[in-house]
């Protein structure tokens, strides 16, 4: 039986290997066409690649990040030219397959916590240009750590069991002329390369993404990517102006500050091509057209006297914790800034993204000038936040209440490694 | 036996023998009082003394004698988080030749102390040190006459040790019985030496600063922490930054918020009061909601520096010179420049004042107790003797930051409700608003190499805003503009060389055959702006320091060899060449990415020589600096406080850093935007040097050397030159941010 | 009425739920180790430790703390009996205007607590809320330094030595 089972699996693993790509020498830097390094570096901007691919103080893209998943921990890998540690020794065939099927130089599968199944739409000639942006870096010996999954995810056949079942079988998009250039390079981009959707988008079972609800909303790193379509519980309209302040700068005068995972996609936004982060923001304006908000802006009242007397407790902990900055009045609100019931947070259907702002504050997304709040996870008790989420939801947010909030911030705190 | 080792035996407490006085005067000059930045010091009305003693000649001025023998000294300087309280008692134990324990000091007071005018200018140790030292000198002096004449035996047949004068044959009386027949009321005597360097029991050892402890375990240490019966906290009532006022504000509706005691206005100026703070706290909230507009012309937009540029000067050539000398072969002509910046502090001003009959107290942290009681004296129709302004410490303030104006705001509550103290605190947002800035500078530089690679010419021109609106009368003041009394300011004017504004430092201590140096004076000042630690000499030395390696460069020579090549002063060969073997300069790692720069300066070209030396590693990705080391050799004459001197080289490193890395105050048409402290970010833990060491150089028996500002400039020039070794890029325009370091990177 | 646990005594604390435990320490107990800064938590100078963790004193309200434990520094020691953290600061000398200092020290202190035996890096990493405009961060650090190996536990990977 347990001989039975070996055999099936040998099998299994060996039509699920694909074929080794002969390692080649590093090619030499100089070799590569100036301006398609440049081109590849504005597209490494746009696909976010550094924010999987390095970690804090380290080198970028000699990767090592921490990537949990509901599986367990993946470490983004190296992807610097270093032959042994990075991919130094992967022709394009090979870096061209990884992108687009998910598969390694050795033929092993890779996981999808790298979003191959976006990556894929990118054309050969972008794909050239990221090649020859990557093997242009510095070669940075540096082996990420092992991966720590539950089993048997350890065993990488498993992913093209994976693949059979979640990997879309799409072609190519048709052109929309009467839409534009610039809605069409947007498209091209954020449905590829810069794989919005692979946060902004709900996910299966097996973790892959729902492409028939593309845009309803998902869930990254412990926080909820709120829907970029009609859906979209935003109150303010997402014009393809707003869209574009809040890309380049993580900030939106009519939303909010970007946060959570984010503030690293505006932080490469913001030195990425200002054409490309247009034709994004002109794109997903597009996906939202139908949102509410675009609609029509609803008035947005403060009910704070109703809201203090529903939940004193909040009230209270609002004013001495929050008020300093979030009240009318306060210097942040003088200089500008946008006031809490003009984000997303107190608008969606769940108090995630609330409550994790709460915990973790929150890091200026893209210049070291900008939004910043200090964490309160050791401030306030699951109780106390679960208490000022519901004043701030009852007297700035729309919906109904939020229910069992405590364990929302429990939740989010577990989530968070808190 | 060593020189260390023979200190230490005659430090147990052993005797130390009078001398026969002196036939030459004592070393080291007096100096204009806070670096030039101070306004209308006392006369000089003893030129022959040195420091301070020049203008307060009388020694109970400094130092008196209690019937117990113990001694109270005074001081007209302040305790700025400088560490003076701890040096200067240091000074007075040794030569009074008393126990550290049996001093105390008195600092800025104006109803105790002498007017040594501003606590600025790294002056505090050469005036007020220098003053202590001999004025503690002529008291043992005194004492020991007093006591020869009581053993009818000749002077310097005594000697003193440990509050005592002792007789060879064994008779001895204590200071305090000799003292209380002695009146110290007599002028000092330019003929009485200090004691020998080799006696010396404090002046160059560590001695553990006095205000430590208590500031570490939460004794009241700042007028932030006072608390008097009565007292009433205050916040003052504006708008949100400088160049702003509020146009209805509606201060019944103030008046009538819960804890709010009352409103007090006189004019434009408004303040409002209450017993506790919280309710002031929320109360502001009200005040953010008032409309405001911008009172002054608005601000144009792009750049201020261009602007600082265009404006009209009045250039003042300070330098010029020209020897025949071989032809350049190499020019080079860049300009540098830098932003405004802000002091800072991490404590926002604040100030405790009481009127009672007619007669006002001010308990402040302004650097000049004395200037500030002659504005305030103008402001408020009282004769100076009427107000006291006694200084207690405040949060770090790097120059005139709104010390004088919290003063000035709580002395006019104050006066609304006689016999009550009043502590008025500004809020973070106000103290980022209103504070005086740090001038943008611009200064543009050419300058060549001859064929033997030596400097054959050197042009610096520094276009600047003044560098002290420090105030002198009502109008200087920004209450005082508002009580709508029509008092102005104070013209802007240059602070003069040899100390220099704008223009500080911006005479290279370098030889050079030809130069001309031209301070270009910009008398308009779009935005106010005041003294910024270091004044003129960061910008200066950051452009001087980084034009020296550009020119080593195109000598092909190293940058180090090529600063020697232009010296002959040798304390500053001796600096530079100590931090060089120190931080092994010679022998870089080379590694990409990884580069070490160095900058030197003599601050003011008379305080402290400073040598900085600094290696970062840059992420060629982002732009991201690391540094690795920061090292620095400083020579601050004779050191009183190795640690002390230490302290201050690192903590103006770290500063300079931060400025030259980091900061900048950004405007719109309205106003400076920087509110706090994430629109003003300042450097953090996770981007100071991983490592750093101060090497003194010690010259006992030397004058001492203010350095409290002596490594901004070097700091700033060192970064630089690191980023441009590492990288290959030259940054001439501060901030050297991450982002800029990558812009450079890119565009290769 | 707030009931805590103020450097190990009861309090029991009348007045506004909202109102910041910083000015409840300032004004009503007249605890001044902790400083007000900025009140809005971002420069750390208000630090005190809640239930053994950092908090900024300036943006926790008093309704938050029933029945918790706060320690301000005071209740590390006093001048004349310094705690471990604070005697560490002493022998560095690390401070200059000062200002900072003792919210530091409850950082410092609330970082040993979790973790006697920091890497370079989680020390800077823990102190990065905190900040110091008189740039004594290198002897901030050599206190932390010296504290962790005073109390025990040690340093992982000394960027400086211990002086
Ligand atoms: S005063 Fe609390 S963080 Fe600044
Ligand atoms: S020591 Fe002055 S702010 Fe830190």
């Amino acid at each position: 039986m347990a001989l039975a089972l070996v055999a099936v699996l040998a099998i299994f693993a060996l039509w699920a290997r694909a074929p080794t790509i002969a390692a080649i020498e590093r090619p030499d830097p100089a070799s590569f066409d100036r301006s398609e390094v440049v081109r590849g570096a504005a597209l490494a901007r746009i696909g976010n690649c550094a924010s999987c691919h390095s970690v804090a103080g380290g080198r970028v893209y000699a990767g090592g990040t921490p990537i949990e998943t509901p599986f367990g921990t993946i470490f983004g890998s190296n992807i610097t030219p270093d032959p042994e540690t990075g991919i130094g020794a992967w022709s394009y065939e090979a870096f061209a397959r990884s992108m687009r099927e998910g598969v390694g130089r050795d033929g092993s599968h890779l996981y999808p916590a790298f979003p191959y199944d976006r990556l894929r739409h990118t054309s050969d000639a972008d794909l050239r240009a990221l090649y020859a942006f990557l093997m242009t870096r510095d070669a940075v010996r540096a082996e990420p750590p092992a991966n720590a999954l539950i089993p048997p995810l350890g065993w990488r056949p498993v992913l093209a069991g994976w693949k059979l079942l979640a990997l879309p079988r799409t072609g190519p998009q048709a052109p929309q002329p009467q839409l534009g250039a610039l809605w069409e390079r947007g498209r091209y981009l954020g449905e590829g390369l810069a794989h919005c959707a692979s946060c902004h988008s709900p996910r299966g079972l097996l973790q892959q993404e729902v492409r028939e609800q593309a845009y309803a909303g998902g869930w990254s790193d412990g926080w909820y990517a709120p829907p970029l379509d009609a859906s979209s519980p935003a109150v303010r309209e997402w014009t393809a102006e707003r869209l574009y302040a809040y890309l380049r700068t993580g900030l939106s005068t009519a939303h909010a500050a970007a946060a959570g995972p984010m503030g690293p996609v505006t932080h490469n936004l913001a030195r990425a091509p200002e054409r490309d982060v247009r034709a994004l923001a002109t794109y997903y304006a597009w996906t939202m057209r139908e949102a509410r908000a675009a609609r029509s802006e609803p008035v947005l009242p403060d009910r704070g006297a109703v809201a203090a007397r529903a939940h004193p407790a909040g009230a209270a902990l609002f004013r001495g914790a929050c008020a300093a900055c979030h009240e009318p009045g306060a210097p942040m609100m003088v200089a500008g800034r946008p006031d809490l019931r003009l984000g997303s947070p107190l608008h969606q259907d769940n108090p995630r993204d609330t409550v994790q702002i709460i915990l973790q504050g929150l890091e200026p997304p893209v210049e070291p000038n900008g939004p910043y709040m200090p964490a309160y996870a050791d401030t306030l008790t699951d109780t106390q936040i679960a208490a000022v989420t519901a004043y701030m939801r009852a007297r700035w947010g729309s919906g109904p209440e939020w229910g069992d909030l405590e364990k929302a911030v429990a939740d989010a705190r577990a989530e968070s490694g808190e | 036996m060593s020189g260390i080792a023979r200190r230490d035996v005659l430090g147990g407490g052993g005797l130390v023998v009078l001398f026969a006085l002196a036939g030459t005067g004592i070393a080291q000059e007096g100096g204009t009082s806070g670096g030039g930045e101070g306004t209308g010091a006392p006369p000089e009305v003893a030129p022959g003394l040195p420091g301070s003693l020049a203008e307060f000649p009388h020694l109970d001025a400094w130092i008196r004698i209690a019937p117990d023998g113990a001694a109270t000294v005074f001081t007209g300087k302040a305790e700025l988080g400088q560490g003076i309280g701890t040096a200067l008692l240091q000074i007075a134990a040794d030569e009074l030749d008393l126990p550290l324990e049996r001093v105390k000091l008195i600092t800025a007071d104006t109803g105790r102390t002498p007017d040594e005018g501003i606590t600025s200018g790294s002056q505090s140790l050469q005036n007020s040190g220098t003053a202590i030292a001999n004025a503690a000198a002529n008291v043992r002096y005194l004492l020991a006459e007093r006591a020869a004449r009581l053993f009818g035996v000749a002077v310097d047949t005594l000697s003193t040790v440990n509050g005592f004068v002792r007789a060879r044959d064994g008779r001895q009386a204590s200071y305090g019985e000799l003292a209380a027949s002695l009146s110290l009321h007599v002028e000092a005597r330019p003929d009485v030496r200090r004691k020998r360097v080799a006696a010396r029991d404090h002046i160059g050892r560590d001695r553990p600063r006095r205000d430590i402890p208590p500031k570490l375990t939460g004794a009241a240490a700042y007028v932030h922490d006072m608390t008097m019966p009565g007292m009433l906290h205050a916040r003052v009532i504006r708008g949100p930054a400088e160049g702003t006022r509020l146009t209805a504000p509606d201060f019944d509706a103030i008046a009538r918020l819960p804890g709010i005691e009352r409103v007090v206005r006189v004019g434009d100026f408004a303040a409002m009061l209450g017993p506790r703070e919280w309710p002031l706290v929320q109360a502001m909230l009200a005040v953010g909601r008032m409309p405001w507009t911008r009172s002054e012309a608005p601000l144009p937009q792009g750049d201020l520096r261009d602007m600082i540029r265009a404006l009209s000067t009045e250039p003042d050539v300070i330098l010029m010179r020209d020897t025949v000398t071989l032809p350049s072969v190499r020019r080079v002509t860049a300009r540098y420049d830098r932003p405004y910046l802000m002091h800072g502090a991490i404590g926002p001003s604040c100030a405790v004042a009481l009127w009672q009959d007619g007669e006002l107290t001010v308990w402040t942290h302004s650097q000049g107790v004395y200037p500030l009681r002659n504005a305030l004296a103008e402001l408020l129709d009282l004769p100076p003797e009427r107000i006291r302004c006694i200084h207690r410490e405040g949060a770090g303030c790097y120059g005139h930051n709104g010390a004088d104006d919290v003063a000035t705001d709580a002395a006019l509550a104050a006066r609304a409700v006689p016999g009550r103290p009043v502590k008025l605190m500004w809020t973070r947002e106000q103290e980022h608003g209103w504070e005086p800035l740090g001038p943008a500078m611009v200064t543009e530089l050419s300058a060549g190499v001859d064929a033997n690679g030596r400097i054959a010419e050197w042009t610096h021109a520094v276009w600047s805003n003044t560098h002290s609106t420090r105030p002198s009368q009502a109008g200087d003041l920004l209450a005082g503009l508002e009580v709508g009394r029509g008092f102005a300011p104070s013209p802007p004017r240059a602070i003069p060389q040899p100390n220099g504004g704008g223009d500080r430092n911006a005479i290279p201590l370098y030889t050079l055959p030809r130069a001309t140096i031209t301070s270009m004076f910009v008398p308009q000042m779009p935005v106010r702006v005041s003294a910024l630690r270091g004044l003129g000499a960061h910008m200066n030395v950051f452009a001087i320091e980084s034009m020296i390696d550009e020119l080593a460069a195109v000598a092909k020579s190293d940058p180090v060899e090529f600063r020697l090549r232009h010296l002959e002063d040798p304390r500053a060969i001796e600096v530079i060449r100590t931090l060089a073997d120190r931080f092994g300069w010679a022998r870089p790692k080379r590694e990409r990415w990884r580069g070490q720069g160095f900058g030197f300066a003599r601050y003011k070209n008379s305080g402290a020589y400073c040598a900085v030396a600094i290696e970062v590693r840059i992420e060629p990705e982002t732009g991201a600096t690391t540094v690795l080391r920061a090292d620095a050799a400083v020579d601050a004459g004779e050191t009183v406080s190795p640690d002390g001197l230490r302290n201050q080289i690192e903590g103006g490193i770290v500063q300079s850093i931060s400025w030259t890395a980091h900061e900048e105050v950004r405007f719109d048409a309205a106003r400076r935007t920087a509110f706090d402290w994430s629109s003003y970010p300042i450097l953090r833990f996770d981007a100071v040097p991983l490592q750093m060491a101060v090497h003194v150089v010690d010259r006992p028996g030397q004058p001492f050397l203010g350095a409290g500002e002596a490594s901004q400039g070097p700091a700033a020039a060192a970064f630089a030159n690191a980023i441009a070794r590492a990288t290959g890029q030259r940054l001439r325009s501060m901030p050297l941010t991450a982002e800029r370091v990558r812009l450079a990177l890119a565009a290769r | 009425m707030i009931e805590l646990t103020i450097n190990g005594t009861r309090r029991r604390i009348e007045g506004d739920p909202a109102e910041p435990l910083l000015y409840v320490l300032r004004d009503n107990l007249r605890l001044h180790a902790a400083k007000f800064g900025c009140g809005l938590g971002q420069c750390g100078s208000c630090t005190v430790l809640v239930d053994g963790k950092p908090v900024q004193s300036c943006i926790t309200p008093m309704a938050a703390l029933a029945g918790r434990e706060v320690m301000t520094v005071e209740g590390l020691g006093s001048a004349n009996s310094p705690g471990s953290v604070q005697q560490a600061f002493i022998d560095e000398q690390a401070a200059q205007c000062g200002y900072c200092i003792p919210g530091m020290i409850a950082r410092a202190e609330a970082l040993l607590r979790a973790d006697p035996r920091p890497s370079e890096a989680a020390m800077r990493a823990a102190m990065r809320p905190s900040l110091c405009r008189c740039g004594t961060h290198m002897r901030i650090l050599r206190a932390v330094r010296r504290a962790a190996v005073a109390m025990g536990g040690g340093i992982v990977d000394p960027a400086e030595p211990v002086s």
